[in-house]
């Protein structure tokens, strides 16, 4: 059955463990990789499910693993709703 | 563990052109070579760029290191086996002021004589290039249509791989902390993960170069300074070109996914190592795009970063080996178009270190440039 991880990019977890068996073994180089966690969500989904699959592929834990910065806007911004002006 | 072992040769910075000089010199048997990153592979502003690919520029050396480069792009996928997404969608560069004109039309003769087949163009004919640009302001332009974009993480992960497959030693997460030097002599690259003996050194760290040279004992006048940039959520594709404005300093383009990734300088930057994200970027970059194009309104943004532009003071890279220490190759000074020309040099850097006659000659980039001559500047920098 194939299990779909990072909804936004449509990757699954098969494409995952191939990026790995392929040397891709960080989630930051794999996020590159597969433009998973890059889609609309920003990985809010995503990067939780594979913290834990990196983990369990490489053998480390997950609180050692390095995951991607969270960045501005926390939710999708339009261009128009920013390019307003102060209101204070 | 402290251990200490040899190389060749140690590149330092795995970006596009720690890679890519590895890659080159293990492909004529040069594999002896340890690569070192202090993070991951491509996590400074090799990664962390626009992808634009433009031969569109001022000075005669910068045409010619892009054009090249363009060529060799375009033959990357199959050298590499990978998919690099090179749009050859051109670049569209729009003018705002008189001056802009005057330079403009410099550069496209300079590019025609060198073989470039850009044009001087009216806002009417930008407008039929973008049909929902707003020329309002828009006094002129130019366009290349073989410039473009790349998407730079498949060219950085496939030079390692190639150069890994030759017997290259990638190190990623080790970083350097000091060069020994022996009078002009190299003798080691010390890493928080021990010592390697080496003669010979490549400064590939980009943003963090002068700091590298600053161990030994050479001084580089680049300086970093934070880019900002961000990203769309993707929609269908209506732009063909990179569109690029000097005076706005903003740069953007939509790539095969449909995401549209641009970036704008702050005038007012500070220098120094921040790679942090701004509400000011985030609200410049929506006002200068909305009135460009208007139709970006009601886009989402979903993702702003930043990376380093390594910055010199003619915007030119430094190239070739510096006076004060022999065998000691710097690959940096790229000043926001390094990945646009990283192919031929690091085609040429490899020649150096193999001790050839380049195939190209860059001695117009050598960093004796600053001392005392009257500089030739590159004007067509964005941000």
């Amino acid at each position: 059955m194939t299990t779909v991880v990072c909804r936004c990019e449509d990757i699954t977890e098969d494409d995952i463990l191939e990026a790995i068996r392929d040397g891709y073994r960080e989630i930051e180089v794999i996020k590159r990789h597969l433009r998973l966690g890059m889609g609309p969500c920003q990985g809010k989904t995503c990067i939780p499910i594979i913290e834990r699959i990196v983990a369990r592929e490489t053998g480390c834990k997950t609180q050692e693993l390095d995951i991607p910065t969270a960045r501005p806007p926390s939710r999708q911004v339009s261009f128009s709703l920013l390019a307003g002006d102060d209101r204070d | 563990m402290t251990v200490t072992e040899s190389a060749r040769a140690v590149i330092i910075g795995g970006g596009v052109n720690g890679t890519g000089i590895a890659y080159h010199l293990a492909k004529r048997g040069y594999t002896d070579v340890v690569v070192l990153e202090k993070g991951y592979l491509g996590c400074g502003a090799s990664g962390r760029n626009g992808g634009g690919i433009r031969q569109q520029f001022s000075t005669k050396e910068n045409i010619i290191l892009a054009m090249e480069s363009t060529r060799m792009f375009e033959k990357l996928p199959d050298e590499l086996d990978t998919e690099i997404e090179f749009e050859q969608g051109g670049y569209l560069v729009l003018a705002f002021t008189d001056e802009e004109v005057e330079q403009f039309k410099k550069n496209v003769k300079l590019q025609n004589d060198l073989g470039l087949k850009s044009s001087f163009i009216s806002a009417e004919e930008a407008r039929e290039i973008v049909p929902e640009l707003n020329i309002s302001k828009v006094l002129a332009g130019t366009f290349n249509s073989t410039d473009g974009t790349i998407y730079p993480f498949p060219v950085i992960y496939g030079y390692a791989r190639a150069a890994r497959g030759m017997g290259v030693d990638i190190r990623e997460h080790t970083t350097v902390t000091d060069i020994v030097t022996q009078g002009r002599t190299i003798r080691a690259v010390k890493t928080d993960r021990g010592t390697i003996e080496t003669d010979t050194v490549v400064n590939a760290a980009g943003g963090w170069s002068a700091g590298i040279a600053r161990m030994a004992g050479v001084e580089l006048p680049n300086r970093p300074y934070r880019h900002e940039i961000m990203v769309t959520e993707p929609f269908k594709r209506f732009l063909e070109p990179m569109v690029i404005s000097f005076q706005h300093g903003i740069y953007f383009s939509q790539s095969r996914h449909g995401n549209v990734v641009g970036g704008i300088g702050n005038p007012h930057e500070e220098q120094g190592i921040n790679q942090r994200s701004s509400l000011w970027f985030m609200r410049t970059m929506a006002k200068t795009l909305t009135e460009l194009v208007p139709r970006f309104s009601a886009v989402n943004m979903i993702r702003q970063w930043a990376g380093l532009y390594d910055t010199t003071p003619d915007a030119q890279p430094i190239l070739g080996e510096v006076p004060e220490v022999e065998r000691f190759f710097q690959v940096n000074g790229f000043s926001g178009h390094g990945f646009m020309v990283s192919p031929v040099v690091d085609k040429v850097t490899a020649e150096l270190i193999l001790g050839e006659t380049p195939s190209m000659n860059i001695d117009g980039l050598s960093v004796t440039r600053f001392k005392g001559m009257d500089l030739e500047m590159e004007y067509s920098v964005v941000g």
